[in-house]
């Protein structure tokens, strides 16, 4: 099994505040590795790390075998890593398939229009919203605009695909939707890091997770030893509901 | 394919009617008429790219125009080269230094990179007067003789004229053709949202660095020619201010963002300029009423003229682009 | 005394009318994030509101006239305020660029056909002090102590009244300061009325300092700019700092160089910190 992604003694500093202390890990070629902690634990800064939108104050990140550290976002898009954001930035101006087009135009295949026009209906049809082509970004539901991330990010023709809570704010309905789809997208080949909020579904779709923990990472296990993990539920411990659920979502 | 959309074959034929009109009369005063039109319509639709498409403002606009008038009039007059050679030339220079001076100031974001706009306006302004090869403030003259290679200042004002029309019809038809490119698309997702364009891979240093010089070019050839034409250049009437102003008022009457509101309004705008200016009365009021239709259209209608078409009739969204 | 130190401490001087005017347009851009460029005009305003003040009122000190002239400049905020700002808080930045721009033509189209672009002047001088050499035009002293005396109200304004610290409070956290029962666009209102009021009064005193036109307000909006970026947002008295530091660099630099040379001077400084300090020397992040 290949190391996909080599995440090594990474830190972020914003003035006084550490957000990210030293964190390492690797990602496999082809699984699922979810990341979870408490709120302000760093996780999504440590996204905004890898794919480039912050530089880190120290560490070593490499993908597919090249040191990919201090890049930028569009640079790392090039090498087959692309992500969706926490919260959802359509282009709103702009239609769905249009989205779709920009992410297929400056993914990693560099594809003209006419094939990012081909990559963008195919890729709408795989997440549903191929009837919703040519409507306008803005007036999606929250549901459909987390799926348009997602199409948008699939189009690059990524390797690696960052998922930052894609399942926020869906119902129970939606968001049964949205794990077939993160399953049926490993399946096609692209490795997934993902953060969640959403228990159970994370420890359903996960192979293994890294847990962070005001910065650190505190395990990196697959979910049935995270689980009985002592930290991880201390870290959960002002959140009984949370615990609960790390306790009762028992992977099947 | 670019032959296949109607917009295109309206610019030609606005561009054949420019051509012909004045010239079946042989109407001078229509024809003077018609290249302030023409080359209010070149501005605007060259601003367009910058706010229309990538949702950055440019204040200073008019400076590439008015150094391309430097440049191309000492190039023809000075160093003796033939006008059409010293306009592309002059074209060529601003675009690379609008190139250098954007590789700069586009790192600022929105309001910021609006001021810094001005501030290059006001920089080059002032280092052109004081520049004594461009004769400082004075500015330079056209000798009669200069328009000899182009059959005598009668037959040169006509040759200009047409070489105008040329650079409208190119304007017009570059907005055109990068509306639709991939480069385009880049442009339209910068406008959208920066940072989310940048994680979907858009280079938006590199793309935004090329359109401000690229809205550079064409300006600039047309400043070449005009002030050739008119036979005179000073640092106060090469970069008026208020033209830059103009092109926006302009542009957001006609409709950000797409070829034929930069059309409309510019030829819209530049007749009621024309009517307010050579009016008695209201020729004072002229940027009190520029600035009231500024402030209505932002109001009222962002999206101007065009912009309320294509609300009335949805399908006319494909067809006007 | 040197030449140069007795020009940079009158360059300390004009400066803190520099850092008047920037302190308009930082507290409104600091609290409802909106670029006014109306700035320029409104200075230009303060110019021509203090000349006829003065013209109309004759024997009467320049700078007792400042009060009524902060006064129109709040009322004339509070106008501007609903044609051209209330309507664009949140949106799109383009669009509160151009609609205050849009007034700015306004004002200055208006102007221009009352009074023209000719050279106006308001024929008021103090005493001046003399240092060995040097005499200190007394109109620059009395302009910098009000200034001064301006920036301290501001400040009092801002830290001891239940208004001011409404203002502090939208400008930290809008939606938190709605929670609390401050209802936000009375405050953006009576912010933005200050600022405007701000920006007059320093026209009011540079008008007492130098010739002017309704077009001069230009020249003292860029200056006002590079002191916000200097300073950073939000940080009024910071402002004042930045323009008389504004002013000492002028100083420091005019018996050297052509005037036409200082706003290229000022526009490649604009340029250099907004790149190398985008949160400016004091200030917190910019917009």
């Amino acid at each position: 099994m290949t190391d996909l992604l080599e995440v090594r003694g990474v830190s972020k500093r914003f003035g006084g505040l550490l957000a990210v202390a030293d964190v390492s890990f690797t990602l496999h070629e082809g699984e699922i590795l979810g990341l979870i902690g408490p709120n302000g634990a760093g996780k999504t800064t440590l996204f905004n790390v890898v794919n480039g939108v912050y530089k880190s104050d120290g560490g070593t990140i490499t993908f597919q075998g090249k040191d990919i550290t201090g890049r930028s976002p569009d640079q790392v898009v090039h090498l087959g890593l692309a992500r969706t954001h926490q919260i959802v930035r359509p282009l709103s101006g702009m239609t769905v398939i249009e989205n779709v087009i920009v992410g297929a135009c400056f993914g990693r295949e560099y594809q003209s229009m006419r094939e990012a026009r081909a990559t963008a209906l195919e890729v709408l049809e795989r997440v549903g919203l191929a009837s919703r082509a040519d409507t306008s970004a803005r007036s999606l539901t929250l549901a459909a605009k987390k799926r348009l991330e997602v199409a948008r990010a699939l189009a690059a023709r990524p390797k690696l695909l960052l998922l930052d809570e894609v399942l926020a704010g869906l119902n129970p309905t939606e968001i049964d939707l949205m794990i077939t789809l993160v399953r049926s997208i490993r399946d096609s080949g692209i490795s997934v890091f993902m953060i969640e909020h959403v228990m159970q579904a994370i420890m359903n779709l996960s192979d293994r997770i890294v847990v962070l923990n005001l910065g650190r990472k505190i395990a990196e296990a697959p979910p049935a030893e995270v689980v009985q993990n002592a930290d991880v539920v201390e870290a959960y411990l002002g959140f009984p509901d949370i615990v609960d659920k790390l306790r009762g979502a028992q992977p099947q | 394919m670019i032959l296949r959309r109607p917009l295109l074959w309206a610019i030609l034929l606005l561009a054949a009617l420019f051509a012909w009109l004045p010239l079946r009369a042989n109407n001078v005063a229509l024809r003077e008429d018609l290249i302030l039109v023409a080359v209010a319509i070149i501005l605007t639709s060259n601003l367009n790219l910058m706010i229309g498409y990538t949702g950055y403002v440019n204040f200073g606009h008019i400076v590439f125009y008015g150094l391309g008038g430097y440049v191309g009039l000492y190039l023809a007059t000075v160093r003796g080269w033939h006008l059409v050679l010293a306009a592309l030339v002059a074209g060529v220079a601003v675009s690379l230094l609008a190139f250098l001076f954007g590789i700069g100031i586009l790192r600022l974001r929105g309001a910021y990179f609006a001021l810094a706009t001005i501030g290059v306006l006001v920089a080059v302004q002032a280092f052109v007067s004081n520049f004594e090869p461009w004769g400082r403030s004075t500015g330079m003259y056209v000798s009669f003789d200069a328009y000899a290679p182009l059959g005598g200042p009668r037959h040169a004002l006509w040759t200009t004229y047409f070489l105008i029309i040329t650079v409208m019809a190119l304007s017009l038809i570059l907005s055109l053709a990068i509306k639709s490119s991939k480069f385009g698309l880049g442009l339209f997702a910068i406008r959208e949202d920066e940072d989310a364009a940048i994680v979907l891979g858009v280079n938006a240093t590199v793309h935004k660095a090329i359109i401000y010089s690229v809205s550079a070019f064409l300006p600039a050839v047309a400043g070449a020619l005009m002030f050739f034409k008119n036979g005179m250049i000073d640092p106060s009437i090469a970069f008026e201010y208020m033209l830059s102003l103009e092109g926006i008022v302009m542009l957001m009457l006609g409709g950000s963002g797409t070829v034929a509101g930069s059309a409309l309004g510019a030829g819209l705008y530049e007749r009621l300029r024309s009517y307010l200016l050579t009016s008695p009365r209201l020729s004072e009021f002229h940027l009190v009423i520029a600035g009231a239709l500024l402030l209505l259209v932002m109001r009222l209608a962002p999206g101007g003229l065009i912009g309320w078409l294509y609300r009335l009739v949805p399908r006319s969204r494909e067809v006007v682009e | 005394m040197s030449g140069i130190l007795a020009s940079m401490i009158d360059g300390v001087l004009i400066g803190s009318v520099y850092g008047l005017a920037a302190m308009g347009l930082s507290l409104i851009w600091g609290v409802m994030d909106v670029i006014n460029l109306t700035h320029g005009s409104m200075i230009a305003l303060g110019m021509f509101g203090m000349y006829l003040l003065f013209t109309a009122i004759t024997g009467s000190s320049a700078y007792f006239l400042l009060i009524p002239v902060i006064a129109a400049g709040l009322v004339l905020g509070i106008i501007v305020y609903w044609l051209s700002v209330s309507w664009v808080i949140g949106r799109p930045i383009l669009t509160s660029l151009l609609s205050t721009f849009a007034v700015n033509m306004m004002v200055i189209g208006i102007g221009t056909a009352i009074w023209s672009t000719s050279p106006y002047n308001v024929n008021f001088s103090l005493p001046g002090i003399t240092v060995g050499a040097y005499t200190f035009t007394g109109n620059h002293i009395a302009a910098a102590v009000s200034a001064v005396v301006i920036a301290l109200l501001l400040e009092l304004f801002l830290y001891r009244t239940r208004a001011g610290k409404a203002i502090r409070a939208v400008s930290d956290n809008r939606d938190a300061a709605e929670l609390m029962g401050i209802s936000s666009t009375r405050v953006l209102m009576i912010a933005f009325a200050i600022g405007i009021a701000l920006a007059a009064s320093s026209g009011a005193l540079v008008s007492t300092l130098f010739p002017f036109t309704i077009l001069s307000g230009a020249g003292y909006q860029l200056k006002s700019f590079v002191v916000t970026v200097l300073a950073g947002l939000g940080k009024p008295f910071g402002a004042l700092v930045a323009g008389v530091l504004l002013g000492l660099l002028e100083g420091a630099v005019s018996p050297f160089i052509a005037v036409s040379w200082i706003p290229l001077i000022e526009f490649g400084l604009f340029v250099l910190v907004l790149i190398v300090f985008p949160r400016g020397i004091f200030g917190r992040a910019t917009a």
